[in-house]
């Protein structure tokens, strides 16, 4: 920021050769600060608008009783840390916390997997290879509300695209209820997001592995580093700033997906996909008692920032490596 | 209009992510929305949603979602009050299928002119209007006219935020006492539904002679009937246990029936209600399926010829006859437990109140239009053409005459009950207990009284 102020065109530079300098300078240097600050003020003011105040908008209100009625009347009295507990002891919210961490683990290895065998698989170069690179974003290009109620005829217990399939091909005899069974929602749920996550992670790891230079394979083959070998001695250790990336990002995209179970299950069936996302959005929306919704999220907020410090010491550590 | 529409628009960007949310878990609130169940476009409000949807932006998306509330009323403050044309009105509801829209209107429009009113109608997805009516009343903008699904009114009502009819000459005489109940809260009447509708059993008479089984009266028929029609891709019947509140409101027919009370959700008059239902799932004359299916989706299956019997409502009458005009097709009241029980059913519909705007003269206008709009003969061509029972008893029973397809639904509601008139703002937690416990019976097989005994300690 420092340096855009003061490259400024249209403030003179200090070159100041007569007449009462310093306190030209001064003046000028106080002129300089007002500039950065103006510069600054559009960004600060949009970050602490759209960001800061929704923030401690949210923190302010896990500690509120903040329902319907506050709307009407402003009135939302300091409950103190009555909506936390209250959360916890919520007989769902274990089991919300459960399924939030198998939902997150499942889908990141799903899409990390399967996103890193597709990018090593586009990285050699055949016929329409660039077509079926693009296809592959498809997920990415649908609105997720249309994907998520495809997905449900897709996974329709009794008609079902799924089902029919596997019945037709003998590895099933009788149709699975994917999305209407306690055991099989949830995995259904997680199928449906790696599904979901596997262009962002075939995007992002597609292009780590471009930028490694092909000499390191050439010297490694040299040595006899080749296949596995390779891929653990030389593509693993030049990608991992970018696999560092990706897990973090997709980890925080995954812990709060809410959209996608909501088309798909809703939370259920008898809770069974329900997640801390789900269950805070069920809190302030369905229940109207913002308050409770505001503390769960802060909980999720929590969550999400502990992996985004883990991520940070380990950048910084890698870095301090050298 | 042009302005009020804009208005809607200005908040998009703020509360999007919110809104997209609120769109989907709403989408699945038909029971409290019944009339907007079948025909809402509910695909073209996400078409906004980018290919970026999953890029690093939803870093700062997902803050914004989990802040949502705040921001909820953060929009809310956007709009000023400038001092207005006290005849000039403002009428908020959520009527947009054409038909519902037509005949609100024409009706507003022609009352409106004998008054010398002039009024603007804002139409918000029904979906979005409980978050759009908590928005205008943290940023003092609320309409002159307001409807609300009537199991709302409570909350609402509660919250100070309506004013009270009988002071301004708005009664409920010569309407049924369930539906006079519907726009009360604590005895005050705050608001009032020309029309009301509620839910019965449709039957696939084809299906039905080729198996030989008539329409089913009672418990045991049910059973006798879907056992018979079940088969060859055909479940017997069908019925909506997915969790929300459309889930609760389709069962309560059977629990009300059996004498089952939401006062006390554990006893046997419930229980048994359930475990009825869970017979259907565990014989498999009725679809695994019904956990997920919203009262809509039970339609399709009805129209698809995949279910015999299904449990639905008027309101989506005119999408059966459009979309398979050769399925022949009658209604009976919902079958009870014993012969010579009362069948009865939930009361759905939406009332029409009158918000606390701090301007007496245009609160009094709006009164007096909402009571020339509330006419028994306004309801009767309102109910004519959207295919719901005028509350007046009288009209009623005039109506019923008129359209036979309908006469079920005209007996069904004589003995239906409002939702909200035990619990009364209360009401949506116990309903949440309901559809809960349910799915916990028909999707883990846990015992019914097991599973009531423990929503009914979720609502003390």
């Amino acid at each position: 920021m420092t340096t855009t102020a003061s490259t400024v065109p249209g403030v003179p530079a200090p070159v100041a050769t007569e007449g009462s300098a310093p306190a030209r300078r001064r003046r000028r240097g106080a002129d300089q600060a007002l500039v950065r600050y103006l510069f600054v003020a559009p960004a600060a003011v949009y970050v602490l608008a759209f960001f800061g105040y929704p923030i401690v908008k949210n923190l302010v209100m896990g500690f509120q009783a903040y329902d319907f009625t506050t709307f009407f009347t402003g009135h939302a009295p300091f409950i103190g840390l009555e909506n936390y507990t209250a959360t916890l002891t919520d007989p769902i919210f274990l089991r919300a916390l459960r399924n939030t961490g198998l939902f997150t683990i499942g889908s990141i290895i799903g899409q990390f997997v399967i996103g890193m065998g597709l990018s090593l698989y586009f990285r050699r170069r055949f016929p329409l290879s660039g077509a079926l690179r693009s296809m592959l974003l498809l997920p990415w290009l649908l609105p997720m509300i249309a994907s998520a109620a495809v997905w449900r005829w897709i996974l329709e217990q009794d008609h079902g695209v799924l089902n029919r399939v596997l019945t037709g091909i003998g590895l099933i005899q009788e149709s699975i209820g994917w999305l209407t069974t306690s055991d099989t929602a949830l995995i259904s749920v997680i199928m449906v997001n790696i599904w979901l996550g596997i262009p962002f992670n075939v995007a992002l790891l597609y292009s780590g592995l471009q930028a490694i230079p092909e000499e390191l394979y050439e010297a490694g083959q040299l040595d006899g580093a080749t296949g596995w070998k390779s891929f653990r001695h030389i593509t693993l250790p030049m990608l991992r700033p970018v696999v560092g990336v990706v897990l973090l990002l997709g980890v925080i995209y995954t812990i709060k997906v809410l959209d996608l179970i909501l088309g798909l299950t809703g939370g259920g069936p008898a809770n069974a996909t329900q997640t801390l996302a789900t269950r805070s959005y069920e809190m302030s929306f369905i229940e109207f008692d913002f308050g409770r919704g505001a503390a769960l999220s802060n909980i999720l907020i929590v969550i999400a920032l502990l992996f985004t410090v883990v991520h940070l010491r380990a950048g910084a550590r890698a870095a301090e490596k050298g | 209009m042009p302005t009020r529409s804009t208005d809607v628009r200005t908040d998009a960007p703020i509360t999007d992510t919110t809104r997209l949310s609120v769109d989907i878990i709403d989408s699945n609130r038909h029971a409290r929305l019944p009339t907007l169940a079948t025909d809402r476009p509910s695909a073209t409000r996400h078409e906004s949603r980018t290919p970026m949807s999953r890029t690093p932006t939803l870093t700062r998306r997902a803050l914004g979602a989990l802040a949502a509330p705040g921001l909820l009323a953060l929009s809310g403050c956007g709009g000023g009050s400038a001092p207005t044309d006290p005849t000039d009105l403002r009428i908020v509801d959520y009527y947009s299928t054409p038909a519902d829209d037509e005949a609100i209107e024409s009706t507003f429009a022609a009352c409106a002119e004998q008054l010398g009113l002039t009024f603007r109608r804002e139409k918000v997805p029904g979906d979005q209007l409980i978050a759009k009516v908590l928005q205008m009343g943290s940023s003092r903008t609320m309409p002159d006219i307001l409807m609300l699904d009537n199991p709302d009114l409570q909350q609402v009502a509660a919250s100070g935020a309506l004013v009270p009819l009988e002071d301004h000459g708005i009664y409920t005489d010569g309407f049924t006492d369930q539906v006079a109940e519907l726009g009360r809260y604590e005895g005050t009447l705050y608001g009032v539904a020309p029309t009301v509708n509620t839910i019965a059993l449709f039957c696939n008479t084809a299906l039905l002679e080729a198996a030989g089984v008539a329409p089913p009266t009672t418990w045991d028929e049910l059973r006798e009937a879907a056992r018979a029609l079940t088969g060859d891709g055909v479940y017997g019947l069908a019925f909506s246990a997915i969790a929300t509140y459309e889930g609760t409101w389709q069962f309560l027919p059977f629990m009300w029936s059996n004498g089952g009370d939401e006062t006390a959700i554990a006893e046997p008059g419930t229980t048994e209600a359930s475990a009825l239902w869970a017979e259907f799932v565990a014989e498999g004359t009725a679809s695994r399926g019904v956990v997920n299916w919203g009262q809509g989706d039970v339609m399709d299956q009805f129209k698809a010829g995949s279910a015999a019997m299904v449990v639905n409502g008027p309101w989506n009458i005119a999408g059966l006859k459009a979309d398979v005009p050769d399925l022949p097709w009658e209604v009976v009241t919902i079958p009870v437990p014993t012969a010579g029980d009362d069948s009865v059913a939930p009361l759905g519909g939406e009332v029409w109140t009158v918000p606390v705007t701090g301007d007496e003269e245009k609160q009094k206008n709006a009164a007096a239009l909402l009571k020339l709009f509330l006419s028994p003969q306004n309801q009767m061509a309102m109910g004519t053409a959207r295919g719901t029972i005028p509350g007046d008893a009288a009209a009623a029973e005039e109506f019923a005459a008129a359209s036979p397809d309908l006469s079920t639904f005209v007996q069904q509601v004589a003995t239906a009950r409002s939702r909200t008139a035990q619990l009364g703002p209360d009401w949506p937690r116990t309903a949440k207990a309901i559809y809960t416990a349910n799915q916990q019976v028909l999707v883990d097989g846990t015992d019914p009284a097991r599973a009531f005994a423990e929503a009914a300690r979720t609502v003390d």
